[in-house]
């Protein structure tokens, strides 16, 4: 079995199998089983409480699963937690840039922290700085940016180290139309370039620009597919009904 | 009128150089469920304060029911329920005793209008004896506003009560909205979802500390400028990119399964999609489309970013 795994791991980012996470009686995460292709955007929706942080967290090798297992970047979460941070990046609305560092003292931080040498680093920080337009506010405090700058930079770091795979915690909310635009431009781009795209969202609309998504329902994946084909199976007219749909099914008391 | 705002601004940091506010102005009728649209950082968390009688502007003036924000804070602040963004319940006492702890401050008691929050109270009273720390978003948010209610307040002021909630609450949120309105209840409500705003009798969208426009949904989506016309091709990317290089397009963006592409001096969807096939695009679709709010919103926000910022 475990040979398969790693054999299959090298056109897939992530396999999981029968991943399960329980806390004390309850059960948060119920044996979920998907693969993400390379360079696939998936999308990974649920309602607030059905397991959706607990399963990324496993992920990342944050957290160890109670049963089952899963390869990520190639590498097994159980055992090999630490190299996987390595070939991983994260980023989250609540937690992103320090915001009493500069814009260059974040990228800098973070470049040292991926292991990129001095000179790579450099190379890297330089390009960065061009491609966000962002060269005459190297300088300001992280702070001061406003937030969708914020959010541009913050993913902009999480792929500095050329990750196979980045998983995004709902990186769009509160930020305004427009900049949630240009963001998932930057997120087709990273794709383009072969980067798997592990996201989670709220907004509905950014369902449909994912490759596939997968719903969760407690603890459960009710529903994996093309966004396409769920909205034809379901005959619902958008991914918001789609989502309506089953996340008015979960049962688990959501106190 | 139960708010009347008049050309107010605030600016905070050492040297007052941020402008969270620009001399706005805007009035909300008694009864309406008015919303206030923008992103984070436009400036509604700020007019909430000063609304609420927690933060004086630096220019302008504001009634509520009547009563100055400035001199008459007291008789304000009895009458108004204010749901601020951020979770402001007692997170180590319990759903009951965070609602006893509010009726109380304010004079009242929970059984004197039980039945204003009855309907949302019995979702959350399976769980009464729980600390409000250990409850779900939906169900924070469920309690965050019976607390707001209890003292039957005039206006109600709810500060993005649904960010970061998912669909599912969202829905159920509104129609608890639409309940209180029915009660003859003022309702001012912000919110980052532009789905939200058909859901208002009014609503200001408002960006960078200004109020872009104020007006019915329906009103603002006749006003949109120019034709909006959906695309969709097997390769959305490249589509995006091909569609942004055509001149007859002023602008286009990603909107969930299509692309929305604002069309100047093109009659025929005809031309679009002929260019689309000389791009080697298939399974082209072209189709002219009605815009929604956040098709308006991006139109304003873009009319004002040719126009310099007023600098003060």
């Amino acid at each position: 079995m475990k040979e398969n795994l790693y054999q299959m791991s090298k056109s897939y980012s992530i396999i999981a199998e029968s991943l399960t996470k329980t806390f004390g009686s309850f059960t948060a995460v119920d044996s979920i089983s998907f693969n993400v292709s390379a360079g696939e955007i998936f999308g990974f929706l649920g309602a607030n409480g059905a397991g959706k942080t607990t399963a990324m967290r496993m992920l990342c090798g944050l957290s160890k699963p109670t049963s089952g297992s899963a390869v990520v970047a190639g590498f097994n979460i159980d055992k090999e937690s630490e190299s996987i941070k390595q070939r991983i990046g994260y980023m989250s609305q609540k937690f992103s840039l320090y915001q009493d560092l500069t814009v260059s003292e974040n990228i800098e931080f973070y470049g040292g922290i991926y292991g990129l040498g001095k000179q790579k680093l450099a190379q890297s920080a330089k390009e960065l700085l061009h491609r966000l337009h962002l060269e005459k506010d190297a300088r300001t405090l992280v702070r001061a940016l406003p937030l969708g700058w914020k959010q541009k930079l913050s993913f902009s770091i999480a792929i500095m180290h050329q990750p196979s795979i980045v998983f995004l915690d709902e990186p769009t909310g509160g930020v305004d139309p427009v900049t949630r635009r240009q963001f998932w431009q930057m997120i087709y781009e990273a794709a383009d370039h072969g980067i798997t795209i592990f996201v989670t969202t709220h907004y509905m609309d950014e369902a449909e620009y994912c490759d596939r998504v997968a719903i969760m329902v407690d603890g459960k994946i009710e529903a994996l597919d093309s966004p396409q084909q769920m909205k034809e199976q379901m005959k619902a007219e958008d991914m918001n009904e789609v989502f309506y749909r089953l996340a008015r099914t979960a049962t688990r008391a959501s106190a | 009128m139960a708010i009347s705002i008049d050309r107010i601004s605030k600016s905070y940091g050492e040297h007052k150089d941020v402008h969270a506010l620009r001399e706005i102005s805007l009035s909300v009728h008694t009864g309406e469920l008015f919303g206030l649209i923008g992103p984070d950082g436009a400036g509604k968390t700020t007019l909430f304060r000063i609304l609420t009688t927690l933060v004086l502007p630096d220019r302008g003036s504001a009634t509520v029911e009547g009563k100055d924000v400035r001199d008459d804070f007291r008789d304000i602040r009895t009458m108004v329920g204010y749901m601020p963004g951020r979770f402001s319940l007692y997170q180590d006492l319990s759903v009951e005793e965070n609602l006893r702890f509010f009726a109380t401050i304010f004079h009242t008691t929970i059984e004197e209008n039980y039945e204003l929050i009855k309907d949302i109270y019995v979702q959350i009273e399976p769980f009464k004896k729980r600390r409000a720390g250990d409850l779900s978003g939906g169900m924070k948010q469920k309690l965050a506003l019976c607390c707001a209610l209890i003292h039957r307040p005039k206006v109600l002021f709810l500060d993005e009560p649904t960010t970061g909630v998912d669909v599912v609450s969202r829905k159920e949120f509104w129609a608890m909205l639409q309940q209180l309105k029915k009660q003859g209840m003022t309702i001012f409500v912000s919110t980052p979802y532009m789905d939200e705003a058909t859901l208002c009798d009014r609503i200001a969208l408002i960006q960078k500390g200004s109020i872009m426009s104020v007006d019915t949904p329906e009103n603002l989506l006749n006003k949109y400028q120019g034709d909006l016309w959906g695309i969709r091709t097997e390769h959305m990317y490249k589509a995006l990119q091909d569609l942004n290089n055509f001149p007859s397009v002023t602008e286009c963006y990603t909107f969930g399964a299509m692309h929305h592409a604002q069309v100047s001096g093109l009659q025929m969807p005809a031309e679009l999609h002929n260019y689309l096939d000389r791009k080697y695009h298939k399974n082209i679709r072209v189709e002219k489309i009605k815009p929604t709010i956040e098709d308006c919103f991006m139109q304003l926000m873009q009319a004002d970013e040719r126009e310099p910022v007023p600098n003060e």
